[in-house]
């Protein structure tokens, strides 16, 4: 082989390590980070058509709406409690901190966490969306099995 | 009156468009010199009347005409006149009348600045130009209409701004990100022309290397700007979420960076052409693919606009025509492009090209965590998410051999270099960078971990390893003060780029490592310690503004027996949308962020409040803001506004 060819070669081969490597990395990285997404109702009767449960100890998020009545506050220490439903059972949530603020009775949140018990979940985040309208996309479509609803032209309301 | 002379107005510069894209491109092709000669003035006809179309959308809002319906939903007369002004770029429609305008500005600017250019290149760009233009503009007419009008039932009241937008850095991130994205447009019109023309070669990387480093600049400027607004508004104290529209704008300006260097080399050495005409190609796609997840909210995110899927539709079809145009004329032209030059393993070259891999990997990964939740579910695994954790991952691994490479390839010449040359210099530079971070934590900080020692030992290697190439590159001109003078404007360039980039890393890992949060539950007269800082609660005053009331926290900030500031942290409530919004206070510094937050109200004159200890964390922005100077300042360069030399123009053509 001339150098010409030897240094393609060479160069070449780096290529398709930094390439397999990466691939490698990512996915790994990757299987670690995905959080599958449940409502209440997955969360306890199982997802998908092999009706699979999340394990305890699983990083997972959730979406529903907040019950109303359902959210207690501890006054010294900022933890709070509430329980989400969708179409039938609920699932309480577990957070320490200060919600967001449109987190409000009634309505869809999404909150962050690792389920602790069969139907309960310390959320180490929770988001509630800046819209009044709003009612998360994965929230809404489980609710009302509609998907990609367009909304009416008037709710155009900002980022 | 006004919003129909708008409309109507947008639809003559359509018309304009039209021909833009028409007249100079069949002039080019055939060799009609008439027909490409009407081309700038089409160019500036254009952006006329989409200006004059913008202007009134400004007067509708201005006016406080809510029989128009954009203004309706996104302004109010209590509204004060500058966020008035804001509104119109606050919603779907109006944005993209901004980048309308943004896009017809770009394009008269090129026309207008391109005058050393040979006729049928400058021709191809603005013909180009004038098809990207013809695509908005029949999506903003047909489907995005800002100048709809609410008659007969129109409200006496529009339903305001919304309140995260009514904040100063949203004036102008919207108008600096567009800046980038559009302007991403023009070095895509340069690289068609150039394939258009066949002449792939240095000439067409120098011509358009000024018009892609602004683009980028303004980029920068964006996305800086964008980070700092979330910082301050959203009450988190979070920079960067890697939400969808956050990657959406990160991707393009990923690959611009790659193509800044890439078109370096191209320029300066003939080499990597077809390279850079790609990149050129996938930046602007990657802003279109950006705008297309943004508009067609397939993809849910805190930005979403309202969603309508005929608009995403379309938005997709444009992209597919021009992702798949731009590349199937690359394929048929690629083949007649040859490199130029040789260059050995140790050489600038290389070392450019190692950079463009990077970036083009962490674009790859940065596309893959942003529509793998997509293509998970409409394969019907159910919907997921990818966590932040996987993209800090990956950016920390890329970050170690990118900044490494970062500090040497300034060192490197084109062409070869002898090791002995850089050994002194990188072994100078390492050990400093490893002396200086570990003196600087170890005497800051009680615990540094072996990562945070590491990013930040590579965020000073950066910044040393830059100086010591300005001081080598300087000091061989004698004196030093007028070897300064000598370097070159693109020099410069790279010098305030990399700083930049180390004060970023330095940044990112500090306010990452050591950044400390309370959530205290406090009454009046409590002090609650964070770091060496005590902060006194003074209790809650009422607060009313413009269109909003609410309440202020009045927090007193201690050092031992000093004061060090007083802090109003509001929690705002809206008086149309009745949405509470927290409006942080921070007491900003150049090594410390004091950031506090009020919570709600708890029982009797009890408040929680979130208080927030963010050291260094204002030199992302700082050094965002360096980087994109780097973009700026080569439009200083006097290479770049002379005109061409006669023998580059008979390369071209």
């Amino acid at each position: 082989m001339n150098p010409r060819r030897k240094k393609r070669l060479l160069v070449i081969i780096a290529v398709l390590f930094g390439i397999g490597g990466s691939i490698g990395l990512v996915l790994y990285a990757l299987q670690e980070n995905i959080n599958l997404f449940y409502t209440p109702s997955e969360l306890i009767d199982g997802k998908g058509p092999n009706k699979e449960k999340p394990h305890i100890g699983q990083k997972l998020r959730i979406g529903g709406m907040v019950v109303p009545g359902t959210v207690q506050r501890n006054e010294q220490s900022l933890k709070v409690s509430f329980d989400l439903i969708d179409t039938g059972p609920l699932v309480t949530v577990r957070y320490q901190g200060i919600l967001p603020d449109l987190f409000r009775e009634g309505q869809g949140i999404v909150a962050q966490g690792i389920l602790i018990e069969p139907n309960v979940i310390e959320a180490f985040e929770v988001l509630a969306k800046h819209d009044e309208e709003y009612m998360p996309a994965e929230v809404a479509e489980a609710v009302k099995g509609i998907k990609h609803e367009k909304p009416k032209y008037n709710l155009d309301s900002g980022s | 009156m006004i919003p129909e002379l708008g409309y109507f107005s947008l639809t003559l510069a359509m018309v304009l468009s039209v021909l833009l894209c028409i007249f100079p491109l069949w002039g080019a092709h055939t060799g009609n010199l008439r027909l490409m000669r009407a081309a700038p003035s089409l160019a500036i006809g254009q952006f006329a009347f989409v200006a004059l179309s913008f202007a009134a959308l400004i007067y509708a809002s201005l006016t406080d005409d809510f029989t128009v319906s954009y203004v309706a939903y996104h302004s109010s007369s209590t509204l004060p006149w500058y966020y008035k002004i804001t509104s119109t770029w606050g919603g779907h429609e109006g944005a993209i009348l901004l980048w309308l305008l943004m896009q017809a500005g770009w394009t008269a600017l090129v026309a207008v600045r391109t005058k050393a250019l040979p006729w049928i290149l400058r021709a191809r760009v603005l013909g180009v130009l004038g098809f990207l233009g013809v695509g908005f503009m029949i999506y903003t007419l047909l489907l995005s209409s800002p100048f709809e009008r609410l008659l007969p039932y129109f409200p006496v009241e529009g339903r305001d701004l919304n309140p995260l937008l009514q904040d100063p850095g949203m004036i102008i991130h919207p108008p600096l990100l567009y800046m980038g994205y559009v302007g991403l447009s023009v070095a895509f019109a340069f690289a068609i022309a150039a394939l258009l023309t066949g002449k792939l070669d240095n000439t067409w990387a120098k011509w358009s290397r000024p018009w892609t480093m602004t683009a980028w600049g303004f980029l920068t400027l964006g996305i800086t700007i964008g980070s700092w607004w979330a910082y301050a508004e959203l009450g988190w104290g979070g920079w960067w979420f890697w939400d969808p529209v956050e990657n959406a704008s990160l991707m393009p300006w990923l690959v611009a960076t790659a193509l800044i260097h890439s078109l370096s080399v191209t320029e300066k050495r003939g080499v990597f052409k077809s390279w850079t005409v790609l990149l050129a190609i996938a930046a602007f796609s990657l802003s279109l693919l950006g705008t297309f997840i943004v508009r067609s909210g397939i993809i849910v995110s805190v930005h979403a606009f309202a969603t309508d899927p005929n608009r995403g539709l379309f938005i997709l079809g444009f992209l597919a025509v021009v992702v798949g145009g731009g590349l199937a004329l690359y394929g048929l032209r690629v083949s007649q492009v040859k490199s130029e030059g040789r260059y050995k393993f140790v050489s600038r070259e290389v070392a450019l090209w190692l950079n463009n891999i990077f970036l083009v990997v962490a674009t790859l990964i940065v596309l893959l965590g942003t529509l793998l939740p997509l293509v998970h579910k409409e394969m019907g695994l159910g919907s997921i998410s990818i966590g932040e954790p996987f993209f800090n991952k990956m950016f920390a691994i890329l970050l170690v051999p990118f900044a490494i490479l970062m500090g040497i390839g300034p060192f490197l010449r084109w062409k070869q270099n002898k090791w002995a040359f850089l050994q002194n210099k990188i072994v100078v530079g390492a050990l400093a960078s490893i002396v200086i971070t570990c003196a600087w934590l170890f005497s800051s900080y009680e615990v540094v971990t072996p990562l945070t020692l590491l990013a930040t030992t590579l965020g000073v290697w950066v910044f040393i390893a830059t100086f010591i190439d300005l001081y080598s590159k300087a000091a061989v001109h004698g004196s030093l003060k007028l070897g300064i003078k000598r370097l070159g404007l693109s020099y410069w360039a790279m010098v305030l780029g990399h700083v930049g980039l180390a004060f970023v890393i330095a940044g990112i890992t500090l306010t990452s490592a050591y950044s400390v949060e309370r959530d205290v539950s406090m009454k009046p007269g409590d002090v609650a310690q964070l770091n060496q800082y005590q902060y006194r609660f003074e209790g809650v005053k009422e607060i009313r503004g413009a269109n909003y009331g609410g309440h202020a926290g009045v927090v007193t900030v201690l050092k031992g027996n000093d004061t060090v500031t007083r802090l109003y942290a509001e929690k705002r409530r809206y008086d149309i949308g009745m949405q509470f919004m927290t409006e942080a206070a921070i007491d900003a510094g150049f090594t410390r962020d004091l950031y506090l937050a009020l919570g709600e109200q708890l029982s009797e004159g009890a408040w929680s409040l979130r208080i927030y200890h963010k050291p260094f964390v204002r030199w992302m922005w700082i050094g965002g803001i360096l980087i994109s100077l780097a973009g700026f300042v080569i439009l200083f360069d006097k290479r770049y506004r002379a005109a061409p030399r006669k023998d580059e123009i008979e390369r071209a053509l």
